[in-house]
């Protein structure tokens, strides 16, 4: 008996122990592949309530809590201060933090190159690109114009500074592609920056500046009612959308701003982001997130009516491009003169 | 009075300097195409300045042949102070442990010290507002305010 | 009419059991928000527009508008019973509001206010239903040079009514208007007068500025002559509504300007503050007592609030009709359109005429629900005034602390309320006249980028404020308002009736 024990009991053991090992290794490769969310997750908007990127994270916010794809919810707070360094400032500060994540627009390259805050990409952890924005020259529908050729022609032909060109804040999106334009056409406008993407196109609707490079959803409203016209996209192949939007015209047939001579494209990143110092489980949770708000209906309508660029990236490809994009704003803007001294 | 009417004259004026100081850096001039970023905001502070000299040199002319008031008996400011201390210790420590902990504490402090009442009013007041307080913005608006260590404890 | 028929119909979808109860709750919601300093109309819609997703854009349309309607109600509480604007429209309202409840008279004025807030909103959506189009095309002649010259005449209508020194009131103006350039220049990008600070960037928020120097410097004032420590009598009777409604109808002039100025200010858009102030100081001006205007009159109740509810809602036609915002709020409700599935814009009125006659049906019956809520509760609210101080005070300064936090959610600006409340304490007592500083704070901004935005396009021509019919008689209009005081000065003089000019500084 005795013998019979003082046999079994090792073997017993080693038998426990490798149960026990296998179910740890089990239970974290789980605890691994599911990563939630133990509390509300912080949205952060790096802008002011109504605009582009506030509407994209409040849709977001919606869709989650209506299929509820997430187990907390999530909550969306404006941070716009300073161009949007306050909310960058604020994610960068919470290093370390999985329950924040924080949705771009251009100026996360802009305004730190701009007004010299101390933020940069890198103190971020890229997520996943949502969608890229793209951005379309517009100009009042009772104006002859009927190309962008023809528009920059008669704005050459006028002499600099004589046309007015509206956007949307000062040494941001709309004013750099404004800087490309006059670069490649070799013309010069007065770029007038406002507050908000609606208000440039109220304005441009009013013929109070020219034309402006408003995105589609801020505009198209005003082009289904017969007030604006498109004459160009900034990207580098036609709008995908091919549904007309008014009578004789979609979204497909606007030509491209390269197709008019214009040797230039510009998109803005709508991108999310997290603080630094967050493990790879986490930011594969949100992965994972946006990958199932994306195979929504609403998110597909969404991205239609806005006729987004559906571009996703994550991982390598995401950091690369962003890296990339960076750059070219760093050029874009030293040309322009915008850096901060 | 007048020490008081002297203080905030040369505060403003102290500010005045300081907004044009940062107007300058910024550039203050008039461009062939507008005023600059700092051209507004110099000339404020050139105004604050001056309107503050004015009301300085009137203090100064008034006081001569009168005798000055009071700015505040020593008895008011004690009760000002009464409430703007623990104010000031209040809004110093919501960033560090959030707002629901200070704001039953200062509740609480508030009544005890100058209601006088005792505990039986003191916590249903002193705690029943945070509570209130977090139902309605976190719960009910989904709106964060700023949480401490004791919030995240409690798993929030 | 076919308008009316559509607008019958729009009726019949708001009365809908579920539509009304969604109503009910988007205004009692609004109410809150409103009352919550900080947390504003376009914050509190945009917190709650998720919550409308699961519902018919018709449904939630309503929710949403009734909302704002429930925040344009709501602001005018805590101004009149704690000199705590809950809106930043609601600031004219603590001038007379204020001193009115400090006299015992919280439930009138918090009647006059809700009255008036219906009246203008009323009258805004009369202006919507019928004469929209029309009136939409005003909306797109206003560019910068416009809109500066608006803002213009805001001010001037506002500014020259001061006792005590004018060089207090220039300096208080001036600092106002310093604060308003503190954070990035829209114009240039360039920062100013953040010195390297973080938390400058977003600059001073006027509402931050507000609830301390009107509502935390009451608090210690209060404490300073510590005799209204035991709370205050306050009148807890219905009838006292209808006594104030008899009363009413005697400032029907009042009632007019301010819907005129309200639609206007809401329509062209230059939003509802302005519109307030403006409507507040016509009101000073052309009232036969305007010298009693700060001192507890009704009518300094009426011209604000009848002014900024009809601008909010007038706000509103311009998203209808054009599918561009005339507000804050207008901007949110418009985003909410496309996460509905909805295409704002012209083509609106002809392609979802439910969805549109829905909710202008909705703001006829939204502000009668609206108005029938706020007038049961005025008995409760005045009856908060005879809370004792020592249980209500550190309640109210939870709750500006709280707001104070809610405008911008950063932790820094409840100890820029603070300050602001100290600086205001003190400036108080000085004599220095903190509503033109307000004044200037909430249009600095706006009046400085109209300005430099005009400039730029003339190229720094001054001729561009006088360069059509719609600016020249604007800015004309400015200036009047701006030598008002000496113009009336100067004719009383003539006739030999003035009086011996008050000393240019009263002594503290």
């Amino acid at each position: 008996m005795h013998a019979h024990l003082r046999l079994a009991r090792p073997a017993l053991q080693a038998a426990l122990a490798i149960f026990c090992s296998f179910t740890a290794l089990l239970l974290s490769g789980q605890a691994l592949a599911d990563w939630q969310p133990q509390k509300t997750v912080e949205f952060i908007i790096p802008a002011g309530t109504g605009g582009g990127a506030d509407q994209m994270a409040r849709m977001i916010q919606g869709i989650v809590a209506k299929h509820s794809l997430m187990g907390q919810s999530i909550v969306v707070i404006n941070k716009a201060g300073g161009a949007g360094a306050e909310g960058f400032l604020d994610v960068k500060a919470d290093k370390g933090n999985p329950h924040k994540i924080i949705i771009t627009l251009s100026n996360l390259f802009t305004t730190p190159l701009a007004t010299g805050v101390p933020f940069n990409w890198r103190d971020l952890t890229p997520v996943a690109m949502l969608a890229l924005d793209e951005f379309v020259l517009w100009v009042p529908a009772d104006r002859p114009y009927q190309s962008a050729k023809q528009y920059l022609d008669a704005v050459k032909a006028a002499g600099p500074r004589k046309f007015k060109m509206g956007g949307t804040g000062s040494k941001q999106e709309d004013q750099i592609i404004t800087v490309a334009v006059e670069k490649s056409a070799g013309v010069k406008f007065i770029y007038v920056p406002f507050k908000g993407g609606g208000e440039v196109a109220t304005q441009l609707v009013g013929k109070h500046v020219d034309s402006t490079v408003n995105n589609p959803i801020e505009a198209v409203a005003q082009w289904r009612g017969g007030k604006l016209r498109p004459l160009c996209v900034f990207d580098t192949a036609r709008l995908p959308v091919t549904e007309k939007m008014t009578k004789t015209m979609a979204w497909s047939d606007i030509p491209t701003c390269r197709e008019s001579g214009l040797d230039m494209d510009y998109r803005m990143l709508r991108g999310i982001f997290m603080p630094a110092g967050v493990t790879q489980e986490h930011v594969d949770f949100y992965i994972g997130l946006f990958r199932k708000v994306r195979e929504t209906d609403e998110w597909k309508t969404f991205m239609k009516n806005g006729a987004f660029n559906t571009t996703f990236m994550t991982g390598d490809e995401y950091r690369t491009w962003v890296e990339r994009e960076e750059q070219r704003h760093r050029e874009l803007m030293a040309e322009a003169g915008f850096l901060a001294k | 009075m007048f020490l008081m009417e002297w203080l905030v004259a040369i505060a403003c004026m102290a500010f005045g300097a300081v907004v044009m100081w940062d107007s300058l850096r910024v550039g203050a001039g008039w461009a062939f195409d507008g005023p600059q970023a700092g051209y507004f905001p110099f000339y404020v502070g050139l105004l604050i300045c001056a309107s503050s000299v004015v009301t300085l040199v009137q203090v100064v002319l008034r006081r001569i042949g009168r005798r000055d008031r009071l700015f505040a008996t020593w008895e008011q400011l004690w009760r000002v102070s009464e409430v703007l201390i623990p104010s000031m210790v209040y809004v110093l420590a919501i960033p560090w442990l959030g707002i629901y902990v200070p704001t039953a504490l200062f509740i609480a402090w508030f009544m005890w010290r100058i209601g006088k009442y005792g505990a039986a009013k003191i916590l249903p007041a002193a705690l029943g507002v945070p509570v209130l307080t977090f139902l309605t913005f976190e719960v009910w608006f989904k709106l964060p305010l700023p949480k401490g260590p004791v919030e995240s404890l409690i798993g929030y | 009419m076919e308008s009316f028929q559509l607008l019958f119909h729009g009726f019949a979808t708001v009365v809908q059991p579920f539509n009304l109860m969604v109503m009910v709750v988007g205004i009692v919601l609004g109410i809150i928000i409103g009352v919550l300093p900080g947390l504003g109309g376009a914050n509190g819609v945009a917190i709650l527009l998720p919550l409308t997703f699961t519902m018919s854009p018709t449904s939630a349309i309503i929710m949403l508008s009734c909302i704002y309607w429930g925040a344009l109600f709501g602001g005018a509480i805590t101004s009149v019973l704690f000199n705590i604007p809950g809106e930043p429209w609601s600031v004219a309202t603590t001038f007379d509001g204020y001193p009115m409840a400090q006299h015992g008279q919280a439930s009138e004025a918090l009647t006059a206010a809700f009255t008036s807030s219906f009246v203008g909103a009323l009258f805004a959506v009369l202006v919507i239903t019928f004469v929209a189009p029309l009136v939409a095309a005003f909306a797109l002649e206003f560019g910068p040079a416009e809109f500066f010259a608006v803002q213009f005449l805001a001010f001037a209508s506002f500014i020259g009514l001061g006792r005590g020194s004018p060089f207090k009131t220039l300096t208080a103006m001036m600092i106002g208007f310093a604060l308003a350039a503190v954070g990035l220049d829209t114009v240039t990008g360039s920062l100013r007068m953040t010195f390297g600070s973080t938390e400058l960037l977003r600059g001073f928020g006027f509402l931050i500025a507000v609830i301390g120097l009107f509502g935390i410097s009451e608090i210690l004032q209060t404490m300073e002559e510590s005799l209204t420590l035991k709370g205050k009598d306050a009148k807890i009777n219905l009838k006292v509504v209808l006594q104030t409604w008899k009363a009413l109808p005697r400032y029907w002039v009042t009632f007019i300007r301010s819907v005129v100025v309200g639609c206007w200010m809401g329509i062209t858009p230059a939003g509802a503050t302005p519109a307030s102030f403006m409507s507040y100081g016509l009101a000073k001006r052309f009232s036969k007592e305007g010298d009693q205007f700060g001192q507890g009159k009704i009518e300094g109740v009426v011209a604000p609030e009848t002014a900024a509810h009809a601008a909010g809602t007038s706000a509103l036609l311009p998203m209808i009709t054009l599918g561009i915002p005339g507000s804050p709020t207008a901007a949110v409700l418009l985003s909410g359109l496309l996460i509905w599935g909805l295409q704002p814009g012209p083509l609106l009125f002809l392609e979802q005429k439910e969805f549109v006659w829905s909710l202008i049906a909705s703001m006829y019956l939204g502000n009668v629900v609206g108005l029938l809520i706020v007038l049961t509760t005025v008995p409760w609210m005045a009856a908060i005034l005879r809370i004792p101080f020592s249980i209500i005070g550190p309640v109210i300064l939870v709750f500006c602390a709280i707001g104070a936090y809610t405008v911008n959610n950063a932790a820094v600006d409840i100890i820029f309320m603070m300050m602001f409340g100290v600086i205001g304490y003190v400036l108080k007592k000085l004599d220095y006249p903190l509503a033109p500083l307000v004044l200037a704070l909430v249009l600095g901004d706006m009046a400085e980028a109209s300005f430099r935005q005009a400039m730029l396009m003339s190229q720094g021509a001054l001729a561009i404020f006088w360069s059509n019919p719609l600016v020249s008689s604007i800015s004309g209009l400015g200036l009047l308002m701006l030598f008002w005081p000496a113009l009336t000065w100067a004719r009383e003089r003539l006739r030999g009736l003035v009086a011996p000019r008050p000393a240019p500084t009263k002594p503290a």
